[in-house]
């Protein structure tokens, strides 16, 4: 049968012709932002897909441990070939008289405080030998010591005043400290006079402050003000003056260290040191480490690449170096006996007909 | 509680009483915006947390580091989201000035005025024209159209896109246009609520225009706001409700936020962090203050005074406080709520994901919850809209005892229903008619002649259509006038009364009056058991109750056609009951419905209809896909229980016999009904370790008992069952069964597509709306919203599962990389003295967490671990998200364990490197701090799975924005760390102490990784390497298990013949568990190792919930 009837059977979809797209309408907000592609906004953007296959995580195993055996050695070698004297001195310079009473000892200014030290030096000690003071059991990274200090007062006259971070040592009868604070305050001031056979052995004590520092952090127009003038005498005093750039020593101790041991750099010795010559060091033993039950060491020592004598760096690298090699053998031994196919199928539980929660 | 509405009364006080009609959408002013704002964010207990920690930093005496480090952040972050804020509230300030300041025609003192919409009061005779915005609510007054009616269309308000028809008051009608100046008189409404279906007003007009009758008003005589005025020339009405107390504005809410369940395991991990936190800080706290009294005292530099401050001793506690307190990432919030906004646009953004029959993309409403879509366990559905497409074709019928269309399948190419037409059967001629006009379809003419009708219901635009195909074709429709044409005759119709449908009453039906002779007849349609009770006495029902069941066994939609011719006298006295009924305020629609009860009866029925309801594309593949991926099904419909599993059958919900089982809950009363819930529930625990699909089938009436009086065991049931099929469920239900499941801690998501789904969404954990034909008021109220059924697949295992192992990463690596620089404080301070000491300054550590460890994290937002084909094609892999397994405390404890690791590793290779002369505090944190940056960058690597060009941008470019940074720092001489940086650069020993770290600090872990990875693999790791290894994949492919190809063999069979029914009926219900212990399985022996799988597997489910 025909038929007769003109009838848009799809005229649900065919609504917009009367101008009036009920379905557009509504939705013509969505179609305003209706996205634009991209690969970005896709998800779709090329990706590189790595997985550890094994030659990949042996390769690299093995790779490491190439570069860091000979590299462990190397700074081992370089480590080793640094020539350094150690001599804790602290013990050794209070005279036998006082032996039980050291802290009376060296608080009194009227002992003498000084102190001969002879050292023997091992090997050749090529120029420039660096000279240390040594300190244990000190804490310069305490919260009160470390934060006991300004950086503005250090760095310009003008703000002479600005001591609110120096507590205790901030002020004395009123009047503000320059340089202010527990650390300048507790300045190291043992001094050391070296001579090898009864000649003078020159220490150059110029340069051994950071070159930012003396530019920058300490003003040439800063000079010291009622400094170690408290009743309370910490460590060392300042010439007053001689501006903060250039108290080298100053700078050097300011340079706060983060471990309770710590070495600080006296200064230079310009000359080469023979094996076997004997140096005879004439110590001012001024500095109370006894107080606190700390250590005091001078060191001279050469210096490499890497710097000082440090073996750690060497033996952590032979042994990091060592372990790769290790676990690279044995991820080799493993994949030759126990090889086992990666992306196996037969691995996926629901292809065993099991529970997906059994494993 | 009523309000008076004075029409057109300038001097009334109701001017005064209610607002006027200022649309505000704003959160906040301009003077309390900052207030208001810092109020709400800190209400929030991370927020809190921050801000006590910036304030303990302003005491100088126990900060470690400069209060900046933790003020910047906190402010950054504060002002991002204040910014958000402002900027969205900015936004609805504009939109609501466009619509306060538009200008609209207002009766004022009787003269027609053009002013601004804010200006309009109660009261007030608005006049608007065609393809006008509706301003405010109003009551019609008047129109151009004679009949007094008007065409609006409600998208914006309910989404429906079908014009509505609206009608002026009987008072109102035919007062002269020029008249409506001035016309006076009082409406009696309701106070404002948010029901737009409803609107139980009266109207009584002031002389001189006549009526003092009190005249109801319904729905249908008001425009509301935000509807447009279309096909109509111009309208007046009466403003009753302005501003935000319109229909509109006051369903207007706030919804309540959405927490994933991966927002409240961080949240628990958090906490977590913060009790160790507290436990560091108090035995750090304790040492410290020990160290001091025993060491620090002698210590003379250090000059303690020995008699301190009363709260001396919680000074150290205090400052261990603050130095952990970057324990818990202050750029977690920020990171989370970054990258969860760019899945929402991922989301919007996919364009596989657009359905172009619409052009509608898909919309993530909610941006927060795209994790909790990796994590649904439960699935509940609507069917008819959301599985089906909701498109109705008109396929069969059974007029008076004769089926049609059971050959073809299709009635209007059946040759004997064609002939019977042409003769002009009288039976058929009444049931086309009815076909025709028992309805409120509007018809309209094109410009071509072809007709176009506007329907509100499907299955009426699909009755209107096939009567037309069938000749008998409802041409127009002129106020209560229908006219039809039949072969070459126009037959008029006078509508007297419709009495509407409602899902109580189940029917519809119209009273008209046949032009040609005056009779009066009522027509009606409706569900079967609406109408076939109520047949005349003695008329022969069963063929029609018997073609009802067939037809729902094919999955059609059935309807019942009836009519009854009324005598004058008896349709008079019903008409003023049903005047009354509909005039009342209290309970309107209740006392109609028993009004309607009075005529509807003795009916005769003429036939039942047969609608077919497509299932959508790919929504077989969608669900069996998803039932893969471990997510349980359920299907809650308001069809009859027939017609719902032959849908679930059809698309793969249900599988047939002997694959499936069904099992039924059904009884006519309670004790018939618990009798068969208990037999029901023995045999799910039986045969729950069986490899058969059982799912139990439930009515709304049994439900109802269940819910009432065996919710625990029902529970036990619904735990059980991986599928059910609830059927003649009410709105309430379909939110009480979520409910249900959200009680046991299921992740639930409910997906549909109608009103009466939405209370389901908003209850569920996700709410998805489909934007379908039924309007767009489920995708209003859901948190996504998508255009097809099948879209759900991507939408949960693609977009859900990276979205879930994205943050799961982030949010994990956020706390490695704070713990790691935490951890190291910590060891430092064991070396400082236990006196607090930040080994870091203030500045690395800001920038630490926010932005070098930061950036190159975010780029995980593009990791894909496994490509979207390869998870399409194992869903299976869904459930390590589901489980939770890719964070949880376990894998935390890893993440924590990686960074203590780290810490020793970073701390203990830089102090032993720069020990000595080396050990200057700015150099040691320098580089500690560059091993940390280091050793990320190599996490993130290795973490990562696919290296798009932005994440090798974000990684290695903030490894040098790492050093280009600190150069600059570095170079400020006011700084502390002036020329640091370029000193280290320049030294051998700290690159090979970086190189050291980077070994040390990654070898195990890539070769534990590696272990792992090959020997251990997870199915994730296995399905990468398959994929990235190439070759297997087409194995895979083939392995995989095609039950498909057997269950399509059997449905269309099933389908096409009726006697083959029992296949798919009976045998799905079992009675006993007997019967099925002995077809499960043969021997004792296999039962009892049944019965211990069973146990194992519900161990596991209870294991992979926490």
């Amino acid at each position: 049968m025909p038929d007769t009837v003109v009838i848009d059977i799809r005229m649900r979809g065919a609504k917009s012709s009367n101008g009036v797209d009920d379905d557009s309408v509504s939705s013509s907000k969505k179609n305003s932002h209706k996205p634009k592609y991209s690969r970005f906004t896709q998800q779709d953007l090329p990706a590189c897909k790595p997985i550890l296959t094994p030659g990949l995580v042996i390769a690299s195993f093995t790779t490491v441990a190439v570069v860091f055996l000979p590299l462990g050695l190397a700074s081992l070698f370089a480590s080793e070939s640094v020539v350094e004297i150690v001599d804790r001195y602290d013990k050794d310079c209070i005279p036998g008289t006082h032996s039980n009473l050291p802290l009376e000892y060296i608080q009194n200014s009227k002992s003498n405080k000084i102190c001969t030290r002879n050292l023997i030096v091992p090997k050749l000690m090529k120029s420039p030998v660096y000279v240390y003071y040594q300190l244990d059991n000190f804490y310069q990274n305490h919260r009160r010591y470390v934060r006991s200090r300004s950086d503005k007062q250090l760095q310009s006259k003008a703000s002479e005043n600005d001591v609110s971070n120096c507590k205790p040592e901030d002020l004395v009868d009123g009047k503000p400290i320059v340089p202010c604070g527990l650390v300048a305050w507790s300045l190291f001031n043992d001094t050391y006079n070296f001579k090898v056979e009864n000649k003078a052995l020159e220490v150059n004590k110029k340069d051994i402050a950071w070159r930012s520092d003396k530019e920058r952090k300490f003003g040439s127009d800063v000079y010291p003000i009622n400094f170690q003038a408290g009743s309370l005498i910490g460590g060392g005093s300042l010439n007053s003056s001689i501006p903060l750039s250039e108290q080298e020593d100053l700078m050097v101790w300011m340079r706060t260290a983060a471990l309770s041991t710590f070495r600080k750099l006296y200064g230079r010795i310009e000359t080469d040191l023979q094996a076997n010559d004997v140096i005879e060091v004439q110590i001012q033993n001024n500095y109370n480490s006894y107080g606190y039950g700390g250590k005091k060491r001078l060191v001279l020592s050469t210096t490499t690449w890497i710097g000082g004598k440090n073996n750690s760096l060497g033996i952590a690298y032979i042994f990091i170096g060592g372990l790769n090699l290790l676990l690279a053998i044995s991820f080799i031994l493993i994949f030759v006996f126990k090889p086992r196919p990666l992306g196996d199928p037969s691995y996926l539980s629901w292809n065993k007909q099991a529970t997906i929660s059994s494993n | 509680m009523k309000r008076f509405v004075y029409i057109n009364d300038d001097e009334s006080p109701t001017q005064e009483l209610y607002c006027d009609n200022r649309i505000s959408n704003r959160k906040y002013t301009l003077l309390n915006f900052l207030p208001k704002n810092l109020w709400e964010q800190f209400s929030r207990f991370m927020n809190q947390y921050f801000l006590l920690i910036a304030c303990l930093q302003l005491w100088s005496l126990i900060t470690p580091v400069n209060p900046a480090s933790t003020w910047g952040p906190l402010i950054f972050i504060f002002a991002v989201s204040a910014t958000k804020e402002a900027w969205d509230d900015y936004n609805r300030y504009l939109s609501d000035k466009k619509a306060n300041e538009k200008e609209v025609w207002v009766v004022r003192k009787g003269i027609k005025k053009h002013i601004q919409a804010q200006d309009i009061h109660v009261g007030n005779i608005v006049w608007l024209r065609e393809n006008d915005e509706v301003p405010c609510d109003l009551v019609l007054i008047g129109t151009s159209d004679p009949q007094g009616l008007c065409y609006v269309e409600t998208a914006a308000l309910d989404g429906e896109t079908d014009l509505k028809t609206r009608v002026i008051p009987s008072a109102c009608m035919g007062i002269d246009s020029e008249l409506l100046h001035k016309i006076k008189g009082v409406v009696e409404c309701p106070n404002p609520d948010k029901d737009i279906r409803r609107f139980d007003a009266n109207l009584r007009l002031f002389p001189p225009f006549i009526d003092n009758d009190v005249c109801p008003l319904t729905i249908k005589n008001t425009i509301l706001q935000s509807c447009y005025l279309r096909n109509t020339e111009w309208v007046c009405g009466v403003a009753v409700y302005t501003g935000n107390e319109t229909k509109l504005g006051m369903s207007r809410g706030v919804p309540e936020p959405k927490l994933t369940a991966m927002d409240a395991m961080i949240d628990k991990l958090t906490g977590a962090i913060f009790v160790f936190q507290i436990v560091v800080v108090i035995v750090l706290g304790i040492a410290g203050n020990v160290w001091k009294d025993t060491e620090a005292r002698k210590k003379w530099y250090v000059l303690y005074p020995n008699e301190g401050p009363w709260y001396e001793l919680l000074v150290i506690p205090l400052r261990f406080e603050l130095l952990c307190s970057i324990m818990i990432p202050i750029s977690i919030k920020v990171s989370l709520d970054l990258v969860k906004s760019l899945y929402a646009k991922f989301i919007d953004w996919d364009a596989e994901m657009i359905d172009y029959e619409t052009g509608c993309p898909s919309h993530a409403t909610n941006t927060a919850i795209s994790e909790d879509l990796g994590q649904v366990e439960y699935i509940l559905t609507d069917k008819t809209g959301t599985l089906t497409e909701n498109k109705m074709v008109f396929r069969r019928c059974c007029i008076s005892g004769i089926f049609y269309g059971n050959e073809s399948g299709n009635a209007l190419k059946d040759a004997q229903l064609l002939n019977a037409v042409a003769s002009g059967s009288t039976d058929v001629i009444r049931f086309l008619t009815v076909m025709a006009i028992c309805n409120t379809v509007i018809p309209v003419q094109s410009k071509t002649g072809a007709i176009l009708y506007k329907a509100q219901s499907q299955d009426e635009d699909a009755l209107v259509q096939a009567a037309a195909k069938l000749h008998m074709v409802l041409f127009n429709r002129s106020g209560n006038i229908l006219e039809t044409r039949y072969n070459a005759s126009v037959f008029h119709y006078e509508v007297l009364e419709t009495l509407e449908f409602t899902s109580d009453r189940k029917r519809m039906s119209v009273v008209v009056r046949d032009c040609q002779n005056g009779k009066i007849i009522l027509l009606s349609k409706g569900a079967d058991e609406a109408i076939l009770p109520y047949a005349a006495a003695g008329q022969q029902t069963r063929t029609f109750s018997e073609a009802v069941e067939q037809y729902a066994q094919l999955g059609l939609r059935t309807l019942c056609l009836a009519w009854r011719e009324l005598k004058e006298d008896e349709y008079h006295e019903w008409y003023l009951m049903f005047r009354e009924a509909s005039s009342t305020l209290v309970d309107r629609e209740w006392r109609i419905a028993e009004v309607c009860q009075r005529l509807e009866h003795d009916l005769e029925v003429l036939g039942v209809t047969a609608i077919e309801d497509r299932l959508q594309d790919g929504v077989p593949e969608t669900i069996e896909t998803l039932r893969k991926a471990g997510i349980n099904f359920w299907m809650l419909t308001g069809d009859k229980q027939n017609t719902a599993i032959q849908i679930a059958l059809s698309c793969n919900f249900i599988s047939p016999e002997p694959k499936g089982q069904l099992l039924l809950i059904d009884g006519k009363t309670e004790d018939e009904v618990s009798r068969s819930f208990e037999r029901v529930l023995l045999t799910m625990r039986i045969t729950t370790s069986e490899p058969k699909d059982v799912a139990f089938v439930v009515d709304g009436w049994a439900l109802e008992i269940l819910l009432k009086h065996y919710r625990k065991a029902f529970t036990e049931l619904a735990i059980l069952s991986r599928t059910a099929i609830c059927c003649r469920v009410t709105p309430s239900q379909k939110a009480q069964l979520v409910e249900l499941l959200k009680s046991c801690d299921y992740r639930t998501l409910a997906i549909g597509d109608g009103g009466n789904d939405v209370r389901m969404i908003q209850q569920a954990a996700i709410g998805v709306g489909i934007s379908g034909r039924e309007g767009l008021q489920a995708a209003r109220a859901a948190d996504y919203s998508i255009g097809k059924f099948r879209f759900l697949k991507r939408l949960i295992l693609v977009h859900g599962r990276y979205s879930y192992n994205r943050t799961a990463f982030l949010s994990q690596y956020s706390f490695y990389k704070s713990l790691l620089i935490c951890f190291i404080q910590i060891f430092f301070s064991f070396i400082s003295g236990v006196s607090g000491t930040s080994l870091f300054n203030s500045v690395s550590l800001m920038a630490y967490n926010v932005f070098y460890t930061s950036i190159p994290v975010l780029v995980s937002v593009l990791d894909k671990d496994l490509s979207e084909e390869m998870v399409m094609q194992h869903p299976q892999i869904l459930f390590y998200c589901q489980a939770g397994r890719l964070l949880n405390p376990s894998t935390f404890a890893g993440w924590f364990g990686r960074s203590l690791f780290h810490a020793i590793v970073v701390f203990i290779i830089s102090i032993n490197a720069y020990a000595y002369e080396k050990s200057e505090m700015e150099e040691v944190a320098m580089m500690a701090l560059s091993g940390c940056i280091w050793l990320q960058a190599f996490v993130v690597t290795l973490e990562t799975n696919s290296f798009t060009i932005l994440q090798h941008l974000a990684i290695w470019g903030n490894l040098i924005a790492f050093y280009v940074i600190n150069w600059i720092v570095s170079s400020i001489p006011s700084s502390g760390m002036y020329t640091i940086m370029f000193r280290l650069c320049r030294q051998p020993t700290y690159w090979i102490t970086v190189f050291l770290i980077v070994a040390a600090g990654m070898g195990p872990i890539l070769a534990l990784k590696y272990f792992r990875y090959t020997y251990r693999p997870s199915k994730i790791n296995t399905l990468q390497q398959a994929e990235r290894l190439g070759g297997p994949i087409l194995s895979l492919g083939n392995i995989e298990p095609q039950p498909r190809s057997l269950e399509k063999e059997v449905s269309p069979l099933s389908i096409t013949q009726p006697k083959n029914r029992s296949l798919v009926y009976e045998p799905l219900l079992s009675d006993s568990p007997n019967t099925r212990r002995s077809l499960g399985s043969g021997t004792p022996f296999d039962f009892f190792q049944s019965q211990s799988r069973s146990s194992s597997s519900s161990y596991s489910r209870n294991c992979k919930d926490n």
